[in-house]
């Protein structure tokens, strides 16, 4: 057996102890910032729009036709999270960040536009809720993390970062909830229409039933939401951990 | 080391001169080795262990018998006025026959043809893999030997050309397993580059460093064809996928190994990929 050959040129892939992690350059990191307040804002606007709507109104009844273009609109730009990791400048797993941003693209388009008869109902302001808060302290998070070589922001990534943590523990389940009503309150609609569904006999001997589909969806979250529940717990006592560290050597 | 901790049986060993490095081969004598009058190695457990033949099998079987529970109409599949019946399209029986037969002749091969350079892989993996072989068996023949299937819209034109293509590359997939067993000797691990033989359909070795994947990929467009049924296209699909990403590894590790190793060669598909 020949000597490893650990220096020559075509190591790239095969070594992957010698693979270095290009990270992002300046201009990855001034387009990241740029996109990072852009997506706060967004949500921003959806925040005060929802509050808005409420005093105006003075009930919590079909809110989500308030935000509904600009909560469309910021949802759905989030799919540039899964190029940002495809191409390599957010450390993020492709498939992680893919599954998290299809399946809220999902309940934007698939389940809340999509059937019509869902849109007033409460549900669907709970997760519209709970989305807003978390995309809010996430999005704020990120930009401060960026812009970190900043001692004095520092402080600030920290503190949004304990609350992102914090408030993850009350959001998360309600999110969770809003959206698991809202495809349950779907499914009588979806089942009489046969909507997005395919029947046999046809052409190309394939079938469809999208009433089941977003049964399967909904048990779906079963074996996923405790997953990710207590890995986000983990993360915040990690980071609580940090903290404590940080602010002794302070 | 097997004696002192039985539970590392050999197949389970990873020994190796540096801990990020490559493993030791079985063959590598201590002599040989690039080290000086001491050697440090590192162990490493690659978890439970399952021989190649075994996943093979098992992968193999079921889609054989699954299919056939769909083409027999096996009670609790379809609805139960259809239980035993068979269907009156006679391209669902030829679709049948040439399943089959693809299935029985990779079992064959794995019995008698091919001749692995690993042993074993991670116990995992049977349960990854026959997840997709199953799966897939099932959702198509599902569709296939259903009721209300629709035969091919060109009818018995496009069912021959189909036929054509798919034993076409049945026998060249075949072929090509042969030249490959020939190449290396009983017992023996050693790697050469494959050539064309007499057999004209090696002759695509000229143009392409995997064509039994080539030719895997041709049986499978053959039998869309045959079946026009959509869930066969997404499995060719997949397979396709996932062939050209193991076509390119070797491509890679033959023009590694081998400095005169055919310029003109593509991993799978002549001059395109």
């Amino acid at each position: 057996m020949s000597a490893p050959a650990m220096g020559t040129s075509k190591t790239a892939h095969t070594d992957s102890s010698h693979k270095k992690k290009k990270g992002p350059g300046t201009l990855a990191i001034a387009y990241l910032v740029i996109y990072n307040v852009v997506m706060t804002a967004g949500w921003l606007v959806i925040a005060v729009g929802l509050v808005r709507a409420y005093l105006a109104r003075g009930s919590y009844h079909g809110l989500y036709y308030s935000i509904e273009k600009p909560l469309k609109f910021f949802q759905t730009g989030a799919l540039l999270e899964i190029l940002h990791c495809a191409v390599g400048i957010v450390p993020s797993s492709v498939v992680l960040t893919g599954f998290q941003v299809m399946s809220r693209v999902f309940l934007t388009w698939a389940v809340t536009h999509s059937v019509r008869e869902v849109q007033s109902e409460d549900s669907v302001l709970l997760f519209v809720v709970a989305w807003t808060v978390t995309e809010i302290i996430r999005y704020s998070f990120y930009t401060f993390s960026l812009l970190n070589h900043l001692p004095y922001l520092i402080k600030w990534a920290s503190f949004l970062n304990i609350h992102r943590y914090t408030f993850f523990i009350v959001l998360y389940p309600m999110g969770v909830a809003g959206e698991l009503l809202t495809i349950y309150a779907a499914l009588p609609y979806v089942q009489k229409t046969g909507l997005y569904s395919i029947t046999l006999p046809n052409k190309y001997n394939f079938s469809f039933d999208y009433h089941s589909f977003l049964i399967l969806v909904m048990v779906s979250y079963i074996p996923l939401f405790p997953q990710l529940y207590f890995h986000m717990m983990r993360q915040r006592k990690k980071v609580l951990g940090h903290m404590e560290e940080y602010s002794k050597v302070e | 080391m097997f004696k002192m901790y039985p539970q590392w049986y050999p197949a389970r060993q990873s020994i190796r001169l540096d801990p990020k490095g490559k493993s030791l081969k079985d063959e590598d004598v201590l002599q040989h080795l690039p080290v000086g009058t001491t050697a440090t190695f590192y162990f490493r457990d690659l978890g439970a262990q399952i021989s190649w033949v075994t996943v093979f099998l098992t992968e193999y079987a079921g889609p054989l018998l699954i299919y056939l529970m769909f083409y027999f109409r096996v009670p609790f599949i379809y609805v139960p006025k259809y239980d035993f019946t068979t269907s009156k399209h006679w391209v669902v029986h030829l679709a049948c026959m040439c399943h089959s037969f693809h299935y029985v002749k990779r079992l064959l091969e794995t019995l008698f043809v091919h001749r692995f350079s690993h042993g074993t892989m991670p116990l995992r993996n049977i349960f990854k893999n026959c997840t997709y072989y199953w799966g897939f068996a099932a959702w198509m023949a599902y569709y296939i030997n259903h009721p209300l299937y629709t035969p091919p819209t060109y009818g018995e034109q496009q069912i021959r050309l189909a036929l054509t293509v798919f034993l076409f590359c049945q026998i060249g997939n075949f072929s090509i397993h042969i030249a490959l067993r020939n190449l290396r000797p009983p017992g023996s691990k050693t790697r050469k580059i494959p050539y064309p033989t007499k057999n004209p359909f090696t002759w695509i070795f000229l143009l392409v460093s995997c064509p039994n994947y080539t030719y895997e990929l041709g049986s499978w467009l053959g039998f869309t064809l045959m079946t026009q049924c959509l869930p066969v296209a997404a499995f060719t699909l997949v397979g396709f996928i996932q062939m050209t990403v193991w076509a390119k590894g070797k491509h890679r590790s033959y023009l590694k190994e081998f400095r005169d190793y055919p310029t003109l060669r593509s991993p799978i598909l002549p001059f395109i990929l």
